[in-house]
């Protein structure tokens, strides 16, 4: 048995592992020139503090078998069910690869936030999203617009997320405990700065995500304030005035604040986009459909043609990476 | 300004356009409508009805919920009625708060078909006369910056300093009508509006972005037309002032008439109240509508577009640019008789 997978993020490298630790062929598709692109410039991982440098080692170690064949630069562009049950993968060179089944493991892309104007991004140097501050983090490179420490730093939670503005409905899920690592990540380096987070309410879902809020105030004086930031300007000075409503005092509030950090959420990747579109299982705001989100999930309504990871929808990693292995249970089942 | 949402463009006719006044333009900014009407048939070339039987949109009435909605239905389409009679299609309301009024009546029926059939028959039962929906309805500030690179060339002056050589800095100011109600009928649409700053760049000045760009400019109908509210209206000028004078702007360009007048008056009435005005020299910020400042650029007598009726007077701007002027004829009537002139404000410096 042969199986393409495309997309070499965690979920698409722990399917492949799986696979090949079965002695099933696989071929891995990747985009870019490497993979585990979107946790390269992480710094730590929620909710452990873990290194991601590390956990990017690890799991790319897993694509050492033999069994493992690593596309790198390669866009995926068709993908077509052949007569005899295959799958035929296209990509943008125009290369045609067959194989028995096929793994959409294509992931997400970051919200564009210069598509919420009014917050200021790619206009104001102040204002940042949450995967430059985690390079800042990981670089130890936290400065405001002017190259300097921030005394003031905000985050503003839910940025193309749960949005209507923007028409994405949908909770992003890994963004409000990301905003609070990384505030506890800025008071670690810099305790005397003022950090707050913005949020509409903090959806601490996973294990020790409550935990890590309630530590967040207790021991680092991060300040919450309930109420969406309606706008940011720049300032004479170089910084970005925020306007408010803090909902809980039920006052208007403004504030001026060394870096404004957008937690950007996440939406299906072009590439997810586009497949799923080909095949006839693009669900909901452009993300892969499964059979069924309880049962079977990693199933679609094509037979040979499976989807595990952030193509589905926002994902934690750890959650990806128990997607890609259900996903690889799951085809190892249908060769049966 | 190269902003993301630029690309938010809209339709604008390229003539035979439908004029309608703005109830209180005249009284406040008197030469800005005739100087619309001049640009457009004398620089362009367009062909643009102004009739003599148009009247309120009852914008201001509607807004401080005085006029029920049905009347000011009907009376916008009796506006329509005058524009289908004499043969046009293409209607361009002077004031911000009217387009932003044909706008909601439009959607309205639009959207609820009902509703367009009891204008129709309330226009009928009381007028008889009928209607058609407008094809293309922009701002007058939407026609000017359509055409902004074509009256470039006819321009005498340019927003640049002649004593430093720089760019003017100018802050822009867009009616919440214009675009808060419905973005996308908006250049640029509601957080970065580009119809005014597009005017500025393309006539050799710089557009300056400041904190309070988008609050309110102290008009908002209830803020200042109950009286026990006017306190709210001159704060929230304040703030705007406040907010725009470090980046020193040489004057305010604006759409909307409310803006105009009150981000002009409100000078005043600060200065006198708390003797602080927001420039370097005294003189306050001028305030100009985007007619004065296209006929000013094009060489138009200030005079003749009705500057000396600002609460900030102009001379400084003018000096800045090279605009040339008679002081002798500031306050000459048309029949060219000398008015009395107007007493001079306590704080606020004038030449």
């Amino acid at each position: 048995m042969n199986v393409s997978i495309i997309g070499a993020g965690p979920s698409g490298i722990e399917a492949a592992n799986v696979l090949a630790k079965q002695g099933v062929a696989v071929t891995l598709f990747e985009k870019s020139s490497s993979a585990l692109k979107n946790i390269a410039d992480k710094a730590f991982l929620f909710p452990n503090f873990a290194a991601a440098a590390d956990i990017v080692e690890i799991m790319n170690k897993k694509l050492l078998s033999q069994n493992i064949t690593l596309k790198t630069d390669t866009d995926i562009v068709g993908l077509v069910r052949e007569d005899n049950g295959g799958w035929k993968t296209v990509d943008s060179k125009g290369q045609s690869h067959y194989s028995d089944a096929v793994l959409l493991a294509t992931g997400y892309t970051p919200f564009d936030a210069h598509r919420k104007e009014e917050l200021g991004y790619g206009i104001y140097g102040g204002v940042v999203t949450s995967l430059e501050m985690e390079k800042m983090i990981r670089y130890d490179q936290v400065v405001n617009s002017l190259g300097e420490r921030p005394k003031r730093v905000a985050f503003l939670q839910c940025v193309g997320s749960r949005d209507e503005k923007s028409g994405n409905h949908y909770c992003s899920k890994i963004c409000c405990v990301t905003a609070v690592k990384q505030a506890i990540e800025l008071k670690k380096r810099m305790p005397d700065t003022e950090v707050y987070v913005f949020y509409m309410d903090l959806r601490m879902w996973g294990q020790h995500f409550e935990e890590l809020y309630r530590q967040s105030q207790q021991e680092y004086g991060v300040r919450y304030v309930r109420g969406r930031i309606s706008e940011a300007a720049g300032t004479f000075d170089g910084r970005v005035q925020i306007k408010a409503e803090d909902t809980l005092m039920g006052l208007p509030l403004k504030m001026t604040t060394d870096l404004l950090v957008l937690m950007v959420g996440m939406e299906a990747s072009e590439g997810t986009r586009c497949l799923a579109k080909a095949t006839g299982i693009c669900g909901d705001y452009g993300f892969a459909q499964t059979k069924d989100p309880h049962i079977d999930d990693c199933l679609t309504a094509q037979e040979g043609l499976f989807a595990c990871g952030t193509c589905k929808r926002p994902m934690s990693i750890n959650d990806a990476v128990n997607d890609g292995r259900a996903a690889a249970l799951a085809i190892l089942d249908m060769a049966k | 300004m190269n902003r993301f949402w630029n690309q938010y463009q809209k339709e604008i006719a390229d003539d035979h356009y439908f004029y309608e006044r703005s109830c209180i333009r005249q009284t406040f900014f008197p030469g800005s409508e005739a100087a619309f009407l001049r640009i457009l048939r004398e620089e362009l070339g367009k062909d643009i009805c102004d009739n003599p039987h148009q009247h309120t949109c009852t914008g201001i009435g509607y807004h401080s919920d005085v006029v029920p909605l049905e009347t000011t239905m009907t009376v916008v389409a009796r506006l329509f009625s005058l524009m289908t009679e004499c043969g046009y299609e293409n209607y361009v309301p002077s004031c911000v708060t009217s387009f932003g009024v044909f706008s909601e009546m439009i959607e309205k029926w639009e959207n609820n078909p009902d509703l367009l059939a009891k204008t129709q028959q309330y226009l009928w039962e009381a007028t008889k006369r009928e209607f058609k929906i407008p094809k293309n309805i922009v701002h007058p500030s939407d026609v000017i910056f359509h055409f902004r690179f074509d009256l470039k060339p006819r321009m005498k002056y340019q927003l640049v300093n002649r004593y430093t050589g720089k760019p003017l800095r100018v802050v822009e100011h867009i009616g919440c009508h214009y675009a808060k109600i419905f973005p996308e009928r908006g250049i640029g649409k509601a957080e970065f509006p580009y119809v005014l700053a597009g005017m500025i760049e393309a006539w050799g000045g710089e557009v300056i972005d400041y904190p309070e760009r988008r609050h309110c400019c102290g008009f908002g109908f209830r803020q200042y037309l109950v009286q026990e509210n006017r306190g709210y209206s001159i704060a929230n000028t304040k703030k705007k002032f406040q907010s725009m004078e470090p980046y020193e702007p040489d004057f305010i360009l604006t759409n909307c008439p409310g803006c105009n007048m009150f981000l002009d008056k409100w000078q005043y009435t600060i200065a006198e109240m708390e003797h602080k005005t927001f420039d370097k020299e005294g003189f306050g910020i001028p305030v100009l509508t985007y007619e004065e400042l296209t006929g000013l650029l094009l060489g138009y007598d200030p005079w003749k577009l009705g500057l000396q009726l600002h609460q900030v007077q102009s001379e400084p701007l003018l000096n800045k640019i090279g605009i040339a002027y008679n002081p002798d004829e500031k306050y000459k009537g048309v029949s060219g008789r000398l008015l009395p002139r107007p007493a001079q404000p306590e704080c606020l410096r004038q030449e």
